[in-house]
């Protein structure tokens, strides 16, 4: 019998494909997201709205706070720690988290190493804007990719942007001669094993999910058949006026991403989503996204 | 002879892992979400994922009764969460049990994620080649009705049993690439579609 192996690690992700990652910073919150078919939450002090309104550094959440979650929700809890911070890791692994997101919504404790996420026995998930940087998270260790978006903002722009970049950047590995993988790698930035491997699968190793931005089900639905094999959705549902109607539409159209009926039914009668920011109007300084490489 | 064609509830999980293999181990496949398409279907096969969602989702655009039903004369087959759906012994709200086989079941047993494993079990029914079993924040068996089969166990408590046409596993076969378990699955469908067997095995 082995824990923490490589397979173990995906397993779980494979098994939140196909449902709804919800932020969520209290008990009351969590069971709501559960109630309404979350198949995970992510535990965190302040959603990446209020971490954008409240400046300062944002760091690790609570680890009593995080327990509590854990005991009032039978999903499993995802929590952030800073890019390069392990000895936040260490902690939310010794607490049991069930899957740690080594994440760019918190101010980064390390602008050149990201976390080493081999050495853990829980998995990690990282975000990406382009193949490049999933492949060097995967590299380091990462069970599960998502598109890092522009979080806290309710914009999809961005998104949509690093989705649409990782899935044509894989499509055009898997039309390249074997010859011109290195140069390929190269220009990537990724180790040259896992281009070789996308070039012959034509996916990543690890699901492939999408985050940053993503505030009603049309937005979900867009996010999937972008590729998305599940969704993360961060402040989008408790910065709504309906958190609880809007987050179980939002399972359904991820379930039917695909049936605009279903699409159609789930989002007549919500209330107004989240009023959000424009992506276009932040200054590079106060994008999320631009922190880890 | 036309392959058995075995639908995968399609409501959330691993399912696109478990389509994969019914493939590879020499059946036809369908990811179901919706009720009309359990109609063209010879046998279910409910996959792991999260068993509160699941439940949630069902009675959406497939309910558990249209499962009970299908189950009544065609195979259906639960893997982790899958299994918690058609087993039984959960008292949980969050979660409604199917019923399909006799057996009470404990929900993430062995603890978080940190506590998920691999390990190497024995199939009763080839017992040449051990499989290689990996465990998902898996479910714990602690007792099986009479009618009840064990074709595997891990440190004492089954994790792989049949039921009538029916199947469970608490780990995830879809995970490998060892396609005997599905193979064993399409076998007793393709009995059952036949007449061979009218699912007491």
């Amino acid at each position: 019998m082995k824990k923490g192996t490589y397979e173990v690690k995906v397993g779980l992700a494979e098994m939140l494909k196909g449902g709804v990652i919800m932020d969520v910073t209290n008990v009351e919150q969590a069971k709501i997201a559960e109630d309404a078919g979350a198949s995970s939450v992510m535990a965190l002090e302040r959603i990446p709205a209020d971490i954008r309104a409240f400046g300062g550094i944002a760091r690790m959440s609570n680890p009593e706070m995080i327990l509590k979650i854990k005991e009032a929700v039978s999903i499993p809890v995802m929590a952030k720690c800073r890019i390069g911070h392990f000895a936040e890791a260490q902690i939310l692994q010794e607490i049991g988290v069930d899957f740690i997101d080594e994440s760019e919504v918190l101010t980064p404790a390390d602008e050149e190493n990201h976390i080493w996420k081999q050495d853990f026995h829980v998995p990690f998930v990282c975000g990406c804007r382009n193949l490049g940087e999933a492949l060097r998270r995967i590299g380091e260790g990462a069970a599960m990719i998502r598109t890092k978006g522009e979080p806290g903002t309710g914009d999809i722009v961005e998104a949509v942007r690093h989705m649409r970049k990782v899935v044509g950047e894989i499509r055009r590995l898997t039309i390249l001669d074997q010859s011109e993988l290195m140069a390929e790698a190269k220009n990537l930035g990724a180790p040259f094993a896992l281009v070789e491997w996308i070039a012959k699968n034509g996916k990543l190793p690890v699901p492939n999910f999408a985050a940053g931005g993503i505030a009603t089900p049309a937005d979900a639905s867009l996010m999937m058949q972008l590729g998305a094999e599940a969704v993360f959705v961060g402040s989008g549902i408790f910065k709504s006026d309906d958190p609880k109607q809007r987050a179980e539409a939002i399972v359904r159209a991820v379930t039917h991403y695909n049936d605009p009926s279903v699409l159609a039914e789930v989002s007549k009668g919500l209330k107004d989503a989240m009023s959000g920011i424009s992506a276009a109007g932040l200054d590079d300084s106060e994008k999320m996204a631009k922190r880890g490489w | 002879m036309t392959k058995p064609r075995i639908g995968v509830l399609g409501i959330q999980g691993a399912y696109a892992r478990h389509a994969e293999m019914i493939v590879l181990a020499g059946g036809e496949s369908e990811i179901v979400k919706y009720r009309e398409q359990l109609d063209g279907l010879d046998g279910l096969i409910i996959p792991g994922g999260e068993s509160t969602t699941m439940t949630k989702v069902l009675g959406f655009r497939i309910t558990h009764d249209d499962i009970l039903a299908f189950a009544q004369h065609k195979p259906v087959f639960g893997t982790c969460a899958g299994l918690i759906l058609i087993g039984g012994g959960v008292t949980d709200p969050r979660v409604r049990q199917l019923g399909l086989i006799d057996v009470n079941i404990s929900r993430n047993a062995y603890g978080s994620q940190k506590d998920s494993f691999v390990s190497d079990i024995s199939l009763e029914f080839d017992r040449g080649v051990p499989f290689h079993a990996v465990f998902i924040r898996a479910p714990l068996v602690l007792s099986v009705g009479g009618n009840v089969t064990v074709l595997s166990v891990h440190e004492n408590a089954p994790v792989l049993i049949g039921s009538g046409m029916h199947l469970g596993a608490t780990f995830h076969p879809e995970l490998t690439h060892d396609t005997r378990i599905h193979r064993y699955f399409i076998q007793t469908v393709k009995e059952v579609k036949d007449g061979k067997t009218t699912g007491s095995q």
